[in-house]
């Protein structure tokens, strides 16, 4: 891998020729995607499109669907995540996920961000290492003082900011953030916007969005997805978001993004 | 004749009927099948809290002729190693403790094998695996107990007896009674445990493998502690179902209240001791007739006890998800 020239011209993951099937079903069609090192990208597209499918391919969540299997190659630090001798588990500690619905453990705020970072072996400060993430997460001063009630008392957006300290505590690489503030209010929502653009400093992070504004305000690069005739889910245009929402290459997208279609 | 027709139709006539009125108005509406099936399903449950509250006070009755009757003294009761009505010694230790026995026996049983199959069924198998195993355990349930009774007689024994030598271990013991009893209420405690793992919502596993757990920590720390709650309701039903048991005792444990810690020899358990009794030709009004009451007191307070206690428990320890 040649030396960056540039910031965020670092790839950090890569898809190549993916496919994803459910059953004989064909969720994502040959995408190929590169996904540049601490920055931000958006995965946007209607409903049904295989968005959510792209982003748990690339961290194996998939095949915990039973019927799930995948094709081509999804290549993370030189190596396709696909091969034989690939560990699920361990890819998935360096590649985080934040998921729709904020699901914290139902144990103590504490334990919520320790337990991710105990399971993988963490010796340390453990008491450093959640206020670590929850510093990062913008979380620590509003919990500082309940580390030990149960991480399910806070409110929606306190959650998903504690399942972002959670993943954050692992210490991933990538963190896949599936549609992170689609079940919360407008505030709780641009501070997770707010905090995404603190974290990409540290972590790329790869998100899943069906509200395009959020996607235009928050992501450095965007990829667009769409369904064909089969109902097959394909990327249609990637780029730096600014340019593909000002001047979209494909007719779909500039249909997509003016509220045509979708 | 036209003109008749459309004068009816669009005349005022048909909006102030009595029909529209009640269309329009927020008035009430009288349902009576909504009361019927309301007082239909009250009756229902009053019916069991009645059959209930019946019971006890039948037994309560009964056991209030045994315990002011002269022969009986409240301490001795509870103290007393001796149980013999015949000559008037009424101790009932050693027929609570063959009931601890045989029930703590088949909680040993049932506990780890059936948790452990709760989480392979729920968590590790595969949906054909999960679709042929699940009925095979039911149908462990539905055996009938006095099958079970000959069981633990004539295979658990003797298979005690060859490991442990014929002199350690009598034809009538609490172990095989216990242990063919742990395997009646396996089904019971995996089948109400994998319910209670399944019902952990799906977003809880994917927490745990997106940090990188394994199956085993994901099932073990997070999914199980998420079910406690409905673990303990199954562990609770099966330990009063083990205490209430009586076929199994009666055949295998052995007849003859004997005060006893050893779980190789014969003694008799509560249940299996009213059955005897009961089974004898008992003329009611009896000393003897009384004291069956008396034990039935008891089982029906441990189970209670048992019920009471491990709602305390729940409270204390569940994770409540939702």
């Amino acid at each position: 891998m040649s030396a960056p020239d540039a910031v965020g011209n670092e790839i950090a993951i890569q898809a190549q020729e993916l496919n994803v099937y459910y059953g004989s079903f064909r969720a994502i069609k040959d995408v190929s995607l590169a996904i540049k090192r601490h920055q931000i990208t958006a995965i946007i597209g209607p409903s049904g499109c295989g968005k959510s499918t792209l982003l748990r391919a690339l961290n194996r969540m998939n095949e915990l669907v039973p019927t799930a299997r995948a094709s081509g190659q999804v290549v993370f630090l030189g190596q396709n995540i696909y091969d034989r001798d690939i560990d699920p588990v361990e890819l998935r500690r360096r590649i985080g996920m934040v998921f729709q619905k904020p699901n914290p453990f139902p144990k103590s705020i504490f334990e919520n961000v320790a337990w991710g970072a105990r399971i993988n072996g963490f010796r340390g400060d453990m008491d450093a290492l959640v206020e670590q993430s929850l510093r990062r997460a913008a979380l620590w001063d509003e919990v500082k003082d309940k580390l030990h009630q149960s991480g399910l008392s806070l409110s929606g957006g306190q959650q998903q900011r504690l399942c972002i300290a959670r993943a954050i505590a692992v210490r991933p690489e990538i963190i896949l953030m599936d549609e992170p503030a689609s079940a919360l209010d407008p505030i709780a929502t641009l501070r997770i916007e707010e905090l995404m653009q603190h974290l990409k400093e540290n972590y790329t992070i790869v998100i899943v969005t069906h509200n395009m504004q959020q996607a235009a305000r928050a992501s450095d690069w965007t990829a667009v997805m769409m369904m064909d005739e089969d109902r097959a889910g394909q990327m249609i245009e990637f780029g730096e978001t600014q340019q593909l929402f000002m001047t979209p290459r494909d007719r779909r997208t500039e249909d997509y993004i003016t509220g045509r279609i979708g | 004749m036209p003109n008749h027709a459309i004068e009816i139709t669009s005349g005022p006539r048909l909006l102030d009927a009595t029909q529209g009125v009640a269309r329009t108005s927020l008035g009430r509406r009288r349902r009576p099948a909504e009361g019927l099936i309301q007082g239909f399903l009250f009756v229902c449950g009053a019916i069991s809290i009645l059959t209930t509250v019946g019971i006890v006070f039948v037994l309560g009755k009964e056991s209030l002729l045994f315990f002011a009757s002269p022969e009986v003294d409240l301490a001795r009761f509870f103290t007393g190693t001796t149980w013999q009505p015949a000559i008037g010694q009424f101790g009932i230790l050693p027929l609570i403790n063959a009931t601890l026995m045989t029930s703590m026996m088949a909680m040993v049983v049932a506990i780890p094998l059936g948790l452990c199959v709760a989480v392979y069924l729920s968590e590790y198998a595969s949906l054909r695996a999960r679709g042929i195993l699940k009925p095979i355990l039911e149908v462990l349930a539905g055996v009938p107990t006095v099958v079970y009774g000959y069981f633990a007689l004539s295979a658990m024994t003797p298979l005690l007896r060859s490991i442990l030598g014929p002199n350690t271990v009598d034809i009538y013991n609490t172990a095989s009674a216990g242990i063919v009893m742990g395997i009646l209420i396996l089904p019971l405690v995996s089948s109400m445990s994998e319910d209670a793992l399944s019902a952990v919502p799906r977003s809880l596993r994917e927490a745990a493998y997106g940090l990188g757990a394994t199956k085993l920590e994901t099932a073990l720390k997070v999914v199980l502690p998420a079910a406690l709650s409905g673990i303990a309701a199954a562990l609770i039903v099966a330990i009063s179902r083990a205490v209430g048991e009586t076929m199994i005792v009666a055949i295998a444990a052995g007849a003859g209240p004997n005060l006893t810690l050893n779980p190789f020899k014969a003694a008799e358990t509560m249940t299996g001791h009213i059955v005897r009794i009961s089974g004898g030709d008992l003329s009611y009004d009896s000393i003897d007739y009384n004291s069956i009451f008396a034990i039935g007191l008891m089982l029906f307070l441990i189970t209670l006890g048992l019920n009471v206690l491990s709602r305390q428990i729940v409270r204390r320890f569940r994770e409540v998800y939702d």
